[in-house]
């Protein structure tokens, strides 16, 4: 591969905690060297980028998006993220070695993908998959993903086995008494639109005891799908004695409450499902102060025929990978949340959860790089996403994968 | 019949009488009680290897073998003890009779206990059986397995079959792998191992590791590889096959592939390494049938064969403390 020297960038480095003006070269699919100075000399480069003062940072880790891995790889790409963890689909569930290597297999056009596998066989929660095998033919992670494993021993063992193999463990914390066929957030806002709905203890209640299994056998536990306040102050306070877990939120949960649904647009039937503005603000107070470690973009295209049925019957499941970056930023704008948080929660963050050597700027990582225009005005048009319509800030300018560019914007005024 | 006056002169000069009046475990027994037990179970070998297959050190006297779970193979050797010291043996197995039906435990011991036998050999579900029904007779009990405590004759004819082996017990690097957490082959044996001063280490799936494993003075692994590296010997533990469907164990295939036994991983193992298994075996799973039968490194049959003289040994000395008074 053909050496390549970004410069005249603004340098967000996520590790380092640096903003400022600096250049990236890069050599066989690795960052070569990083400078802290806009200006570099381009001898020895065949190919030079000029940034114009664009933004560059490590491309983004998705820790959870669903769909087909091509489909997933090509619109990760445009989104800036660079890895995509792909969620185990309880229709065809990863619970098989070759299954997991088909997924794994390298070589896909944008961002590189990796497979999640299931942890339960078939993802019902009764026994444990094949975690060593599917971990030896490419799983990053093991997740039933929406779906809580109910049954506290099989959670524990699955905890344990996992951890013996150094598999992490992603689990949806809640209750699966309290959520069993709600599809609102419970409260005066669904009683009024006649929708059944969960408690927000049932989160609490999922995660304490997710928390308690993992302090009591010590192995780490990622818990994926925070959507309520009390979540997250159950969270702070496992994490300020010491338990060994992280915690992950929607890109949507942030962005949107349930006054978004207010027509009964299946657009914003989620899982879980959006909640009060209240609650919004406790997850973004939560990312803030690092209660929240990680923000997924928990992508999921559910086909129009199974949105547009009444609300209560609509699948639940937004496609939000597109915006993923964007909306990032226009948390950065307008909620004021500092942008180096921010990409730490969706670089290093996630890349230490899976001991990937990438979500960092540094000599030897991996060129997985995104170029981006902070402060652009985007409206997004993807009809059937929560995002369509909405105008957000930021522009994924270019996004390279081991050095080679896999996303290159179309040139528009604002580059 | 009579003995050759070589061997009955060996067994009569090593049959001392146990110490305690039951083998309920491994639990309280001395290391000069394993080397008189195992010097006279080295001395009864030859019994079974000739002929005529008698010694009448136990004429006369009745052991009841009081088998509350199924295992033939366990049930055959304690048999085949009794009778080639001339006792007369009675096989219940409650579960099949009319029995127990209704009848607890120590109802049971109290009947059979009326019956006057000598020596009763229990394998039972439940862990504690075998005290329980200590309580409750005058004759002496020989725990053959209860739940997952304990199983003394099975550590002690596995510690026959080491010791001939190798020669000796204290200093071996002994690998212990599969189900701990059922195994009561694998309590019994850690502590009568660490008894004799050999190393134990004890490998398998987190989820059959019990809680605070790591405190039963053993070395703990969840790698095999590197629970077999450097060891003198690899104990294979049987897994129960409704335990790898996903309850504790994945599959079949995938814990032959991480805890299975192949000659290629007992490469790393000391040069001499000995396989042992205590039976019956899960060939292909936790074991590979090559390895099982290959004589050059299994113990799978000498293990068998000690366990009839390990038994024989247990029985003598039992009765010899109850005619001691």
């Amino acid at each position: 591969m053909n050496p390549l020297l970004i410069r005249n960038a603004r340098l967000l480095d996520p590790e380092g905690g640096y903003d400022g003006p600096g250049a990236v070269r890069v050599r066989d699919g690795f960052v070569f060297e990083v400078l802290r100075s806009a200006q570099a000399d381009s001898a020895g480069a065949e190919e030079v980028v000029d940034a114009r003062g664009a933004a560059l940072a490590p491309g983004l880790i998705d820790l959870r998006a669903r769909g087909t891995p091509d489909g997933v790889s090509r619109l990760a790409a445009a989104a800036g993220v660079s890895t995509a963890v792909l969620a185990s689909d309880p229709s065809a569930p990863a619970d098989g070695p070759a299954r997991v290597a088909a997924l794994a297999a390298p070589g896909r056009a944008g961002a590189r993908i990796l497979p999640a596998a299931a942890a339960t066989q078939a993802m019902e929660g009764e026994r444990l998959a094949e975690i060593g095998l599917l971990h030896e033919a490419g799983a990053v992670l093991v997740s039933d993903g929406d779906r809580a494993i109910g049954d506290s021993r099989v959670l524990r063992r699955v905890l344990r086995y996992a951890a013996g193999f150094g598999v992490p463990v992603a689990h949806r914390p809640v209750d699966v008494h309290l959520s069993r066929g709600a599809v609102a957030a419970e409260g005066e806002f669904a009683a009024r639109l006649g929708l059944s709905g969960v408690p927000d203890v049932a989160e609490r209640i999922g995660l304490e005891r997710d928390v308690a299994i993992a302090e009591g056998t010590g192995a780490p536990l990622h818990l994926d799908g925070l959507s309520t306040a009390v979540g997250v102050a159950a969270l702070a306070a496992a994490k300020a004695r010491g338990a060994p877990v992280t915690g992950a939120v929607a890109i949507a949960h942030l962005c949107f409450n349930e006054v978004d649904m207010g027509g009964l647009d299946t657009r914003f039937r989620l899982d879980p499902p959006l909640r009060p503005e209240s609650d919004r603000r406790a997850l973004l107070d939560a990312l803030a102060d690092g209660t929240v470690d990680v923000v997924v973009s928990g992508h999921l295209a559910v086909p129009p025929e199974r949105k547009h049925v009444p609300y209560a019957e609509a699948d639940p499941g937004g496609a939000t990978l597109h915006a993923f970056l964007a909306a990032l930023l226009t948390l950065h704008h307008a909620e004021g949340l500092p942008l180096l948080d921010l990409l730490r929660a969706v670089t290093l963050h996630p890349a230490r959860l899976l001991g990937l050597p990438s979500g960092r700027l540094q000599p030897g990582a991996p060129a997985d790089l995104v170029l981006f225009d902070p402060d652009a005005p985007v409206v997004m048009d993807t009809l059937g996403s929560p995002f369509d319509g909405r105008r957000l800030q930021g522009r994924v300018l270019s996004t390279w994968v081991g050095g080679r560019r896999v996303y290159e914007a179309a040139r528009s005024p604002a580059r | 019949m009579s003995a050759a006056p070589d061997l009955e002169a060996d067994v009569l000069a090593r049959l001392h009488p146990f110490r305690q009046p039951h083998l309920l475990g491994v639990d309280g027994l001395t290391p000069p009680d394993v080397e008189a037990l195992l010097d006279l179970a080295e001395a009864l070998i030859p019994l079974s290897r000739r002929p005529a297959k008698r010694l009448d050190l136990l004429t006369g006297r009745t052991v009841v073998n009081l088998f509350f779970e199924n295992s033939t193979r366990t049930q055959a050797s304690f048999e085949l003890a009794a009778r080639r010291l001339g006792a007369d043996v009675l096989n219940l197995s409650p579960r099949t009779s009319s029995m127990s039906k209704g009848e607890t435990l120590i109802d049971t011991a109290k009947s059979l206990n009326a019956m006057r036998p000598d020596i009763l050999v229990l394998r039972h579900g439940a862990s504690g059986a075998a005290h329980l029904l200590a309580r409750h007779t005058e004759a002496a009990v020989v725990n053959a397995g209860d739940g997952a405590r304990e199983h003394p004759t099975q550590a002690l004819l596995d510690a026959l079959a080491l010791r001939r082996a190798f020669g000796r017990l204290a200093g071996l690097t002994v690998a212990v792998c599969g189900d701990v957490l059922h195994s009561r082959v694998a309590r019994s044996n850690t502590a009568l191992l660490s008894l004799m001063s050999a190393h134990v280490r004890l490998c398998g799936p987190p989820t059959l590791l019990p809680t605070g494993v790591d405190r039963w003075g053993a070395e703990v692994f969840t790698d095999l590889d590197a629970a077999i590296a450097g060891a003198d010997a690899v104990m294979m533990l049987r897994l129960q096959t409704e335990r790898m469907d996903g309850a504790y164990v994945p599959s079949p295939r995938e814990y032959a592939r991480f805890w299975g036994l192949t000659r290629e991983r007992l490469a790393r193992a000391a040069p001499g390494a000995k396989v042992l298994h205590p039976g019956p075996m899960n060939r292909r799973v936790e074991i590979t049938g090559e390895l099982a039968d290959d004589p050059t490194v299994s113990l799978i049959a000498e293990q068998v064969e000690m366990g009839v003289a390990v038994r024989m040994a247990v029985l003598a000395s039992l009765s010899a403390r109850r005619e001691a008074g």
